[in-house]
C-alpha cells in the first residue's frame, strides 16, 4: 500500500478470482469500491450505516458488510460478491430455489440475502426454520415477509442433503 | 368467424392458474440487474441536497461562494436558481372539494417548513464530492414557532404554516347517513374507543434514485427513475419544465420496491431534472438512506375516535368515527395527501351491514415530513378502527367475536350491494371466507388452546380482522380530479418472424411479478409457449400509454389488455393462415407455437414457418393478403368505479406480561381476488404485505420531538420486520371473478397490509382483556404493552 495526493492509496486483493490492483480514496468503502471501482453493481447499498445487510459480500471466506469496511482494508484480501459466487456455479441450486419458490421480488436485497445464506449453507447442514430465520436476520427484506427465503433455503438443504447420501 | 375458444379456462395449456416462475427474476439471483444507480453515462455527475435543519425557518441569506470553490463542484443551486427552469405545483384535486395547498418548489424559496425539505443543491463529479461542498453552504436561517402535533396545529393561537391559507386546515369532508343518532339511543351496547396509528414509511431498500440526462442536440431529456408510474411522471415534467411529451422519455428499470412511495412528485426529484436540464448533462440522484427517512413520503399519522352500536343479538345499528390526520406542510403532488383520509370515511365498516353512519376526517397541515399515500392506502386505519369496535361490541355482550362477524358480514349472496358510505360493491364472499379461514385455523381448537394455557399462567391471544380492499380503480380515483394519471392501460403485441410475442405494456414490475403475470396472459391467448414471450415495461418511448403499477391494478388492468391483444394477434394470424392453408380461420387455432386444426389439435403450420412467410416471403402470398402481426388493445374497467376485493385474516400471538414482548405464533389469510392468474405470485403477494402491516402494528414509527424533529431517522433506530421475528403465514383463497373483465383478476398486492395490523392489535387485545389492559395504538411495542398493564 503507498501514500498518494487526496489520501488515495493503492490497494491489491482478489476480486471473484482476479487480481486487481486500484487507486482508492482512503475514505472509499468496500462497496463502493467494488461498485464504483470495479463496476460489480450486483452488491448493494441498502443503509450505509451496517443495518440492512444489502452490501453484503465475502472477504476471506466470511460474510462481511461491504459499507462498514474501507477499501483500503481489504488491500491482500480475498473478496467474492454475487458475481464471483454466480460464475463459479457456488450457488446454483440455490439461486434456482429463489426463483422455483418466487424467494425474491424486487430483487435489491437478493444479492446480500444469497452470500449471508451461502455462508449458512456451508455451516450448517440441517438448520431449523428457527435458525435459518435466525440467520438471515441481519438482511433486511422488504417485500416478501421472507417465508418464502426460507423454504428457499430448507429446499436447498433438502437437494444437498438428498445428494449427499 | 367465430372465435375457436373465447374462454381462457378453455384455452389448451393454458398458464392462467399456474405458478410458473418469473422470467424475469433470474438476472436479479445473479447480480445482473439493472437499478438506477448501477447506471453510469458519460459525463455523468451526481447531485447532494442541503436540507433544513429545522421543522421551520425563515432563509435569511444562503452564502454559496466556498461551496463553489470546493473539488470536484460543477454547480451550486438555490431555489431561486431553479424556478425559471421547473414551475411550482399544487397538489389538489377538484373532487376533494375545498382541498388547499400552496404552491411547492423543487428547492425552497423563503421559507423551510419540514425538516428535511431541500433549499439547495450542489453538483459534483462524486457524490461524495457533493456532500463535501453541501458542508460548505452557509444559510443563516431564521428560527420560526413549529406546529408539529396534528391536535394543535388546529386549535387557536397554533402557528400557521402557511399564512395565506389563514390556518391549518386543509381538507375536511363529512358524512351523515341513516338516522345514527337514533341508532346509538336503542342500541343494546355502545363501545367507544380512540385508536391512533403511529407515523411510518416505506423503506424501500433501494431508496429513491434517478439520473436525469438533457440532450440538446435532440432536445430529448431522458430520465431513468426507479418509480412506478413513467407516463405520468412524463407528463408531469413536461408541464413544469414546458416540454413537449415528445422530448422527455421516463425509463422504469429495474426497482428497488416501491410500495407506492415512488408514485409521488419528490422537489428533490424534480430538481435533479431541473438541475440536468440546466446543464445539459446527465445528474444521478441517490437518496442515502438518512435522506430518505426525512424525505420520502411518510404514512397514516391517524387518530380516529370510534363508536359503535350493537343490538342484543349483536347486529351492528351504527357507527360514527372522527379522523384527524398530520400530513406535513405540504398536500402531496399529483395525487394529494387527501386521500387516506377519504379512505378511511369510504372503509369503516366496509365488510359489514349497517345502515347509519356519520363520519368527519379532517386533514391538518404540520411542520413534518409530507404525508401521502402508501401501500393500501386508508386500508389498515379503517380495518383497524371497525375490528377494533368490532371485538370491543363483541365483548360487551358476551359474545365470541367470530359470531358477531359471522352474523353482521355482508351475505354472499347479497350481492350487488351499497354500502353506507356509499360504495358499492359487485360481488363480495365474506362469509365463505370466514368460514374458510375459522376452518383453516381451526378456530375452536385454538380457543381451547388458549383457556388451557391461560390456566398456566400463558396469555395468548386470538385476533381476527374482515377487510375490504380498492382495486382496480377507473378514473373515479384521479382522473375525474383533474389529475393527468391514466386510469386505462395498452398492450402492443407482436408477433415476431420465429414465432415469439413481445408484448409492451403500460403496467410497470417492481418485483410484484407483473412482468410474468403479463407473459403468462399472453401466452395463453396467443398459443405459444411462456418463454416465447418476451415483456417490454417501464419505457414511454416503448410501451402504450399508462398508468403504471399501483392501487392493485397491474393484473387486473394490465392482464385484461393483455388478453384482448393477444385475442386479437391470434384472430389475425388465423386469418392469414386460413388463407396459406385453404381453409376457414374457425378451423385452426394457435397451440404451443404452431398452428394446428383446432379438432384435432394436428399440426397445420409452425408459427416460425408462417413468421418466415409473413415478413419475408410476403411475395407468394395471395394479393390483398396483408397480415397485421402487430395488434394493441386498451383497457379501462368502466362499470364500477373500483374492483372491491375482500377477505379475512387471524393472528395468534403470545403477551409476556412481564416484558411487553409480542410473540407472533401463526397468521393466516384468506383473501378474494378474484381470478387468480400466478398462485404463487400473490401468496407471496398477501406474505410480504401482511409483514408489512405487522412492521405498522409492533414496530414501525416515524417518532419526532415537540420541535419537529425526526428522532429516529436512521434503519437502525426505525425498526422494520425482521426474518426472525416473523410467523410462518397461512394463505388461501375463495374465487370470485369480477364481471367486468373477461380475465376477472382483481388485485391482490395491498390486502396483506389493509388486515394485518388489526388482526395482530385484536390478538394483543385478546390476550390482554383478562387482565383487564388494553392498547389502541400502533405501533404497539413493548413500553406500550406494560404501559397498558400498569406495570411502567
Ligand atoms: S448498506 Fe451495508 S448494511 Fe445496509
Ligand atoms: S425482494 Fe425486495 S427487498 Fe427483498
Amino acid at each position: 500500500m503507498s501514500a498518494g495526493p487526496d489520501n488515495a492509496r493503492v490497494v491489491t486483493l482478489t476480486v471473484n478470482g482476479e487480481r486487481v490492483s486500484r487507486r482508492v480514496a482512503a475514505r472509499a468503502h468496500l462497496v463502493d469500491f467494488l461498485r464504483d471501482t470495479l463496476d460489480l453493481t450486483g452488491t448493494h447499498v441498502g443503509c450505509e450505516h451496517g443495518v440492512c445487510g444489502a452490501c453484503t459480500v465475502r472477504v476471506d471466506g466470511m460474510a462481511v458488510r461491504g459499507c462498514l469496511m474501507l477499501a483500503v482494508q481489504a488491500d491482500g484480501a480475498v473478496v467474492e460478491t454475487v458475481e464471483g459466487l454466480t460464475d463459479r456455479g457456488a450457488i446454483a441450486d440455490l439461486q434456482e430455489a429463489f426463483l422455483a419458490r418466487n424467494a425474491l421480488q424486487c430483487g435489491f436485497c437478493t444479492p446480500g440475502m444469497l452470500i449471508t445464506i451461502a455462508e449458512l449453507l456451508e455451516r450448517e447442514a440441517a438448520p431449523s426454520r428457527a435458525a435459518i430465520r435466525e440467520a438471515i436476520s441481519g438482511n433486511y427484506c422488504r417485500c416478501t415477509g421472507y417465508q418464502a427465503i426460507v423454504d428457499a433455503v430448507e429446499r436447498t438443504l433438502a437437494a444437498r442433503a438428498g445428494r449427499a447420501t | 368467424m367465430s372465435e375457436p375458444a373465447l374462454s381462457f379456462l378453455d384455452r389448451p395449456n393454458s398458464y392462467i392458474g399456474r405458478s410458473v416462475p418469473r422470467p424475469n427474476a433470474r438476472r436479479l439471483v445473479q447480480g445482473r440487474g439493472a437499478y438506477v444507480d448501477d447506471l453510469r453515462l458519460p459525463r455523468m455527475a451526481h447531485v447532494a441536497f442541503l436540507r433544513s435543519p429545522r421543522a421551520h425557518a425563515r432563509i435569511v441569506r444562503i452564502d454559496t461562494a466556498a461551496a463553489k470553490a470546493a473539488p470536484g463542484v460543477v454547480a451550486v443551486v438555490t431555489g431561486e436558481d431553479l424556478a425559471g427552469i421547473c414551475k411550482p405545483w399544487v397538489a389538489v384535486l377538484s373532487h376533494f372539494k375545498g382541498l388547499r395547498s400552496p404552491p411547492q418548489h423543487p428547492l425552497a424559496i423563503g421559507w423551510l417548513r419540514w425538516a428535511g425539505e431541500p433549499f439547495c443543491a450542489v453538483v459534483a463529479a462524486s457524490r461524495a464530492e457533493a456532500e463535501d461542498a453541501v458542508a460548505l453552504i452557509d444559510a443563516e436561517l431564521e428560527p420560526l414557532p413549529v406546529a408539529v402535533d396534528m391536535e394543535a396545529a388546529l386549535a387557536p393561537g397554533a402557528t400557521v404554516i402557511h399564512p395565506e391559507l389563514g390556518d391549518n386546515l386543509a381538507f375536511e369532508r363529512t358524512l351523515d347517513v341513516g338516522d345514527v343518532d337514533a341508532a346509538f339511543r336503542t342500541a343494546a351496547a355502545v363501545v367507544e374507543q380512540t385508536f391512533h396509528v403511529g407515523r411510518h414509511t416505506g423503506v424501500t431498500l433501494e431508496p429513491r434514485a434517478l439520473v436525469a440526462e438533457w440532450n440538446p442536440g435532440e432536445e430529448k431529456l431522458t430520465i431513468h427513475h426507479s418509480f412506478q408510474a413513467p407516463h405520468m411522471m412524463q407528463d408531469i415534467v413536461c408541464k413544469h419544465l414546458g416540454l413537449p411529451e415528445a422530448s422527455v422519455r421516463v425509463v422504469c428499470g429495474d426497482v428497488g420496491g416501491s410500495f407506492g412511495i415512488k408514485v409521488h412528485i419528490y422537489p428533490d426529484e424534480m430538481a435533479t431534472v431541473a438541475l440536468a436540464k440546466l446543464l445539459a448533462r446527465p445528474v444521478k440522484f441517490v437518496a442515502d438512506r438518512l435522506e430518505s427517512f426525512v424525505s420520502d413520503i411518510h404514512a397514516r399519522d391517524h387518530r380516529v375516535k370510534g363508536r359503535m352500536a350493537v343490538d342484543a343479538a349483536g347486529a351492528i345499528l351504527g357507527i360514527e368515527i372522527d379522523d384527524l390526520t398530520g400530513i406535513g406542510p405540504y398536500s402531496v403532488y399529483p395525487r394529494t395527501s387527501a386521500v387516506e383520509a377519504n379512505q378511511v370515511v369510504n372503509l369503516v365498516g366496509g365488510p359489514y351491514r349497517h345502515a347509519n353512519y356519520r363520519a368527519r376526517a379532517r386533514v391538518v397541515f404540520q411542520n413534518k415530513t409530507p404525508m401521502c399515500q402508501y401501500r393500501a392506502v386508508g386500508h389498515p386505519i379503517a380495518v383497524m378502527v371497525t375490528e377494533g369496535l368490532v371485538d370491543l361490541a363483541a365483548a360487551a355482550i358476551g359474545m365470541d367475536p367470530a359470531e358477531l362477524r359471522r352474523r353482521n358480514v355482508i351475505a354472499d349472496d347479497a350481492h350487488p350491494s351499497t354500502a353506507a358510505s356509499g360504495i358499492r360493491f359487485e360481488k363480495l364472499s365474506h362469509q365463505r371466507s370466514l368460514e374458510k379461514l375459522l376452518a383453516m385455523m381451526d378456530y375452536d381448537a385454538l380457543r381451547r388452546e388458549q383457556a388451557a394455557l391461560r390456566a398456566r399462567g400463558i396469555h395468548r391471544g386470538i385476533g381476527l380482522a374482515a377487510f375490504i380492499e380498492i382495486t382496480n380503480p377507473s378514473a373515479a380515483f384521479y382522473g375525474v380530479g383533474g389529475a393527468r394519471i391514466s386510469s386505462q392501460d395498452g398492450c402492443t403485441l407482436r408477433l415476431n418472424p420465429q414465432g415469439g410475442v413481445v408484448a409492451a405494456i403500460g403496467v410497470t414490475e417492481q418485483g410484484q411479478g407483473t412482468e410474468a403475470v403479463i407473459a403468462q396472459v399472453v401466452a395463453t391467448a396467443v398459443g405459444v409457449p411462456l418463454s416465447d414471450v418476451r415483456v417490454v415495461t417501464g419505457d414511454t418511448d416503448a410501451t402504450p400509454y399508462g398508468g403504471g403499477t399501483w392501487a392493485c391494478r397491474a393484473a387486473g388492468i394490465g392482464g385484461e389488455a393483455a388478453w384482448q391483444s393477444g385475442k386479437a394477434l391470434r384472430r389475425n394470424i388465423l386469418e392469414a393462415a386460413a388463407v396459406m392453408l385453404q381453409t376457414n380461420a374457425a378451423s385452426l387455432d394457435v397451440r404451443d407455437g404452431s398452428i394446428v386444426d383446432a379438432d384435432s389439435g394436428a399440426e397445420r403450420m409452425k408459427l416460425s414457418e408462417f413468421g418466415r412467410v409473413a415478413y419475408f416471403r410476403p411475395d407468394t402470398l395471395p394479393a390483398g393478403l396483408a397480415p397485421e402481426l402487430v395488434v394493441t388493445r386498451h383497457y379501462v374497467p368502466k362499470d364500477y368505479p373500483f374492483a372491491f376485493t375482500n377477505g379475512v385474516q387471524a393472528s395468534y400471538v403470545e403477551v409476556d406480561t412481564d416484558t411487553g414482548f409480542v410473540t407472533l405464533i401463526k397468521h393466516w389469510c384468506v383473501e378474494d381476488c378474484g381470478t387468480v392468474i400466478n398462485p404463487q405470485l400473490v401468496d407471496e403477494q398477501i406474505r410480504g404485505g401482511i409483514v408489512q402491516g405487522i412492521g405498522a402494528a409492533l414496530f414501525e414509527e416515524c417518532r419526532y420531538d415537540g420541535q419537529g424533529q425526526m428522532l429516529n431517522g436512521n434503519m437502525a433506530d426505525y425498526l422494520v420486520p425482521m426474518a426472525a421475528e416473523m410467523p410462518d403465514i397461512d394463505v388461501a383463497h375463495v374465487v370470485t371473478p369480477t364481471a367486468s373483465s373477461e380475465i376477472g383478476a382483481k388485485g391482490a398486492g395491498e390486502a396483506g397490509t389493509a388486515g394485518a395490523p388489526a388482526a395482530v392489535i385484536n390478538a394483543i387485545n385478546d390476550a390482554l382483556r383478562p387482565l383487564g389492559a388494553r392498547v389502541d395504538s400502533q405501533p404497539a411495542g413493548p413500553q406500550a404493552i406494560l404501559r397498558a398493564l400498569g406495570k411502567v
